[in-house]
C-alpha cells in the first residue's frame, strides 16, 4: 500500500498540468502562479508526500481540482454503481462459467461443447467496447427493449444507492454486466473444463464410479468441489480486473461509477481523484485476496487438517 | 345533438390550433456542467447549463447579436462610465426580487479570485448600484467591448449567496464545497429542480419569468450527458434522447438517413490553425542548426501553399468544415470574406519558395497536435504531414491528450523545450478581433507561442482596446490584419462547423457558438 501511495503521489508531479485545466485558456500568468501557490505545488516533494499520506489515513483524499467537491464524497457516490455492476458481472461469470465449464468438461467432444468453446473465444478476443456497442445496437436501437445508457431509477438507501429494487434499474444492469462478464466467463469456462477433465481421470473418481455412486454426485459433489480452488483464486484476482475493466464498460454505457469518474479525472488532469482511485483499487485488491486466502481455509480440508495436526 | 357535435368539434379544433401543449425534451452532450456556480468555471458546457437558468445585463441572441436582458437600456455617460437601467419586476427562482445591488454583487464576485471570469472583466474598475434599478460601471479607460464581455457574466441573488455560504465563488482556504456548486437560483426562464452530476439534471419552466415565453413550449428539460459518441448516437436513434448538440462527423449520414431524425449545421466561431515559431533563433526539433527556417516568410508561405484544405474537408472532415484564409471566423468583427480567401494550393510554388529561401532539400521538424480537443484534430495533423512531405518538409507528429498538449505549448515540455509548430484552435466569445489579437499576436500575448513581435501591431492592439470611435477602431483592426496576414504568422486551416441532431419534431435553433437556447425551442 505504501508503494501504491507513493506512485499515487508521484502523479501530482508528472502527469500533465492541472493548473491549465483549472484556470482555462485565457487566464493570466499571475493567476496561474496564484493557483500554484494555493495548491501547495511549490513545496518540496517530501513535504507534499507526508501531507498526502497523513490525509489519506484520515480518509481525506482532498478536493477535486475540476469539480471542487470532496473526493471522498465523490467516491462514496460512485462506488455503489461500480460495485453493483462488478458484483453482477462476477456472479454471471462464475455461475454461467462454471455450469458451462462442467458441461464441456464432462461431455468433451459433443457438438454443443464445441459451440460453447468457439463462442466463448469471442468473449476474449473482441474488445469490451465493441461488444458493448454491438449489444446496444441490437437491444436498444433495433429491438428497443433495453436502455442504452445510465443506471435507470435507483433507490436511495442513505449510504448506498441500488438499482436492484426497480425494474428500470434491473433492465439497465443487463447489457453492461453481460459486456463486463464475457471476458472473465471465458476464463472460468476453460479453467473449470480443464480442471474437470483432469479430475475425472484421477483414481478416487474411478473408484467412486466403480463403487456405483450416482454420476451427478460424482460430477458435482466430488469432482467440482475439488476443482473449485483454482477458480476461487482466479476469481479473486479477476474481481480486481473487473473493477479495472469497468472503466471501459462504464464509459460505453454512461454508467455513473468509479471508472467513469476516473476517466473524466484523467481527461481533466484532476489528480486528487486519480490518486484516490489508485489507492482505493489497491485497497480492494488487497482485501479481496485476503478474503480469498481465508476462503481456502474453509474449502480445502487439507489446509484445515494441516493446521490441526500442527 | 347538433349542438353537442358543434361543441365537440370546437374542442377538437382548439386542440389542433393551440400549439402550446407542454413538452419535455431530453438533451445530451458528452460533458456535463462542471458546477452550477455561474462564476466558477469559464467553460463551454458549464455556461450552456447556466445560460438556461441565469441571466446577465445583456445576452447574445440567436444570431449572436447583443440583446438587453436584465438591463433595459444603457448609456455611456463618459469615456469610462456606463449607466445601466435595470428591468423592474424581475424575480429570482426563490421568489425574491432583483435589484441593482444583486448585479453589482455578482460583477464583483465574478471579478474576485478564484472566480474563473476574472481575466474576462479585468477592465471593470467598479460596479455600484446607484439606486434600486440603476447600476454604474466604471472601467479602466474606455472599453468598447464591455457589452460583449458582460454577456458572459451571470447575475446571482446577493442575499441567497450570502445565506448559503457562497459569497465568494469558491473558498479554497476553508476547503468547503460550495452550496452554489450544486444549486442554482437565477432569474432565467428555467429553474433546476434536480441535479446529479454526470448523470441527470432536470430543468423546469419558470412560470414567473419576466420575459415572453410564447417563443417556446418546453415544460421540462432533462440533461443526460453521454460521453461515448457511439452510445449517444445510439440513444438518439433509439429515442431515449431527443436532442444533442455534439454530433460525431462520421455518424451524420447515419442520423440523416433515419426517417425520424434531422441534422442541422452552421459554421462555428472557432478556427483551427498551425502556429510556426518564427521568433526563436533555432528550432528545437529541427535538423537545421544555426538558423530558424520559419524566420523566413517564404518558408511560412511555402508551408501554406502546401496544404490542400479542400481535400482535408472532403476526406478527413467529411465535408464538415469551412476552409479558412484568416484565423478568425465569420461573425467576428474584423473578419471579411475577402480576408477569408485562402491562398491557392500550389506545392510546386512551395518547392520554389523553399529553394529561394535556401532549403532546396527541405528540412525536418516536429508538429505538436492534440488528439482529443478539436474535431478530428489528430487526423488533420496526419493529413497535413503527408502534404508537407510532398514539398520536402519532413514533419514528425507528436500527438497527445489536450491537458499535456496545451501545457507544453504554453510552458514548454519537461525539458523546457518550446514547440516549433503546433495546432491550436481559437474561439471568440466576444465576437471581436481584439480578443484574438490580445492573446495571439500581441508580443505579450499569453498564447502567442510563435514568438511573433511587431511594434506596430502592439501599438494597434493597445489602441483598439480603448478606442470608442467605431470607424477609427475598425480601421485599426483592419490595419492589424493587413500586417499579420501578410506576415503569415499563423497557418489558417478551417473554421469548425457545428452540427446538431434531434428528432424531427424537435426544433432547437442552431447557433454559432453551439449554445442551445431552450427558450426558443419547440417540440411539435
Amino acid at each position: 500500500m505504501i508503494v501504491v501511495a507513493f506512485v499515487s503521489f508521484s502523479l501530482f508531479n508528472f502527469v500533465g498540468d492541472p493548473v491549465n485545466s483549472m484556470t482555462g485558456e485565457d487566464a493570466s500568468d499571475e493567476r496561474r502562479a496564484e493557483v500554484r501557490e494555493v495548491l501547495g505545488l511549490n513545496d518540496p516533494v517530501y513535504i507534499q508526500f507526508s501531507r498526502f499520506v497523513g490525509n489519506i489515513v484520515q480518509g481525506n483524499f482532498g478536493i477535486s481540482y475540476q469539480l471542487k467537491r470532496e473526493v471522498s464524497d465523490l467516491i462514496g457516490e460512485r462506488l455503489p454503481a461500480t460495485l453493483e455492476l462488478v458484483f453482477v458481472s462476477a456472479m454471471l461469470a462464475i455461475i454461467i462459467g462454471t455450469i458451462l465449464g462442467v458441461y464441456t468438461g464432462i461431455h468433451r467432444d459433443s457438438f454443443l461443447s464445441n459451440i460453447i468453446l468457439v463462442v466463448s473465444l469471442a468473449g476474449v478476443s473482441l474488445p469490451t467496447f465493441i461488444i458493448g456497442i454491438m449489444l446496444i445496437y441490437l437491444f436498444s436501437v433495433i429491438l428497443g427493449i433495453l436502455p442504452s445508457f445510465g443506471r435507470g431509477e435507483v433507490t436511495d438507501l442513505g449510504f448506498w444507492t441500488t438499482g436492484f429494487l426497480t425494474i428500470s434499474g434491473l433492465k439497465a444492469l443487463i447489457l453492461p454486466s453481460i459486456t463486463l462478464s464475457l471476458f472473465q466467463m471465458t476464463y472460468v469456462i476453460r479453467l473449470v473444463r480443464a480442471e474437470m477433465m483432469e479430475i475425472l481421470q484421477t483414481d478416487y473418481i474411478k473408484f467412486a464410479r466403480a463403487r456405483g455412486i450416482n454420476k451427478n454426485t460424482i460430477n458435482y459433489k466430488h469432482a467440482l468441489k475439488n476443482g473449485l480452488i483454482p477458480v476461487i483464486t482466479i476469481t479473486g484476482i479477476n474481481i480486481g480486473t473487473l473493477i479495472a475493466f469497468s472503466i471501459i464498460t462504464e464509459t460505453v454505457f454512461q454508467w455513473p461509477g468509479m471508472g467513469s469518474l476516473f476517466i473524466n479525472a484523467v481527461y481533466f488532469v484532476d489528480i486528487p481523484i486519480m490518486s484516490a482511485y489508485m489507492i482505493m483499487v489497491a485497497f480492494i485488491f488487497v482485501m479481496i485476496n485476503f478474503i480469498v486466502d481465508i476462503t481456502y481455509y474453509f474449502i480445502d480440508p487439507r489446509i484445515r487438517l494441516k493446521e490441526e495436526s500442527n | 345533438m347538433k349542438k353537442l357535435i358543434n361543441i365537440f368539434l370546437v374542442l377538437v379544433m382548439s386542440g389542433f390550433v393551440s400549439s402550446s401543449y407542454a413538452a419535455s425534451i431530453k438533451w445530451s452532450m458528452p460533458g456535463d456542467s462542471l458546477t452550477l456556480d455561474p462564476h466558477a468555471q469559464n467553460e463551454g458546457p458549464t455556461h450552456m447549463v447556466s445560460r438556461q437558468v441565469y441571466e446577465g445585463l445583456v445576452t447574445p441572441g440567436i444570431n449572436m447579436e447583443i440583446l438587453p436582458q436584465l438591463a433595459e437600456s444603457w448609456d455611456a455617460t463618459s469615456a469610462d462610465t456606463w449607466v445601466f437601467n435595470i428591468r423592474k419586476g424581475v424575480k429570482f427562482h426563490d421568489g425574491s426580487s432583483l435589484t441593482a445591488s444583486d448585479i453589482a454583487f455578482s460583477i464583483n464576485r465574478a471579478k474576485t479570485a478564484p472566480s474563473d471570469m476574472v481575466d474576462l472583466i479585468k477592465s471593470i474598475k467598479s460596479a455600484t448600484a446607484t439606486g434600486d434599478h440603476t447600476l454604474e460601471i466604471v472601467t479602466e479607460g474606455p472599453n468598447p467591448i464591455l457589452l460583449n464581455q458582460l454577456t458572459q457574466i451571470f447575475v446571482m441573488s446577493e442575499a441567497w449567496a450570502k445565506a448559503n455560504g457562497c459569497e465568494v465563488s469558491y473558498n479554497w482556504d476553508a476547503g468547503e464545497t460550495s452550496y452554489c456548486a450544486s444549486n442554482a437560483n437565477g432569474t432565467g426562464p428555467f429553474k433546476i429542480t434536480f441535479r446529479e452530476q454526470d448523470v441527470r439534471t432536470v430543468f423546469e419552466k419558470n412560470t414567473d419569468w419576466w420575459g415572453d415565453d410564447s417563443t417556446h413550449n418546453i415544460d421540462q428539460i432533462e440533461l443526460l450527458p453521454i460521453k461515448n459518441d457511439a452510445t449517444r448516437v445510439a440513444a438518439l436513434l433509439s429515442g431515449e434522447i431527443d436532442y444533442t448538440n455534439v454530433v460525431p462527423v462520421q455518424d451524420i449520414e447515419r442520423i440523416k438517413s433515419s426517417s425520424g431524425h434531422t441534422v442541422k449545421m452552421t459554421p462555428q466561431n472557432r478556427t483551427i490553425f498551425f502556429g510556426m515559431d518564427q521568433g526563436s533563433a533555432e528550432l528545437n526539433s529541427s535538423n537545421i542548426k544555426g538558423k530558424n527556417p520559419f524566420a523566413d516568410k517564404r518558408v511560412r508561405l511555402a508551408m501554406y501553399h502546401a496544404l490542400d484544405m479542400d481535400a482535408i474537408k472532403d476526406k478527413v472532415m467529411r465535408g464538415q468544415s469551412v476552409p479558412a484564409g484568416i484565423i478568425t471566423a465569420p461573425g467576428v468583427n474584423g473578419h471579411t470574406p475577402e480576408r477569408d480567401q485562402r491562398l491557392p494550393y500550389d506545392p510546386e510554388l512551395s518547392k520554389k519558395l523553399l529553394a529561394e529561401a535556401g532549403y532546396p532539400d527541405g528540412f525536418e521538424l516536429t508538429l505538436d497536435c492534440p488528439n482529443d480537443r478539436y474535431i478530428n484534430d489528430e487526423a488533420i495533423c496526419v493529413a497535413a504531414i503527408g502534404m508537407f512531405a510532398k514539398i520536402g518538409v519532413k514533419v514528425n507528429l507528436d500527438a497527445k491528450t489536450k491537458s499535456q498538449h496545451f501545457s507544453e505549448v504554453k510552458e514548454g515540455d519537461a525539458n523546457g523545450m518550446t514547440s516549433d509548430m503546433y495546432m491550436l484552435g481559437w474561439g471568440v466569445p466576444t465576437f471581436d478581433s481584439h480578443y484574438v489579437y490580445s492573446y495571439l499576436f500581441d508580443s505579450a500575448g499569453s498564447w502567442n507561442k510563435v514568438n511573433f513581435s511587431n511594434a506596430r501591431v502592439d501599438e494597434l492592439v493597445a489602441a483598439m482596446g480603448v478606442e470608442t470611435d467605431l470607424e477609427k477602431r475598425n480601421a485599426m483592426i483592419a490595419e492589424a490584419w493587413d500586417i499579420t496576414q501578410d506576415d503569415v504568422t499563423y497557418l489558417p486551416l478551417h473554421h469548425q462547423v457545428v452540427n446538431q441532431a434531434s428528432k424531427s419534431n424537435v426544433d432547437v435553433p442552431i447557433r454559432m457558438n453551439n449554445e442551445p437556447l431552450f427558450r426558443f425551442a419547440n417540440v411539435n
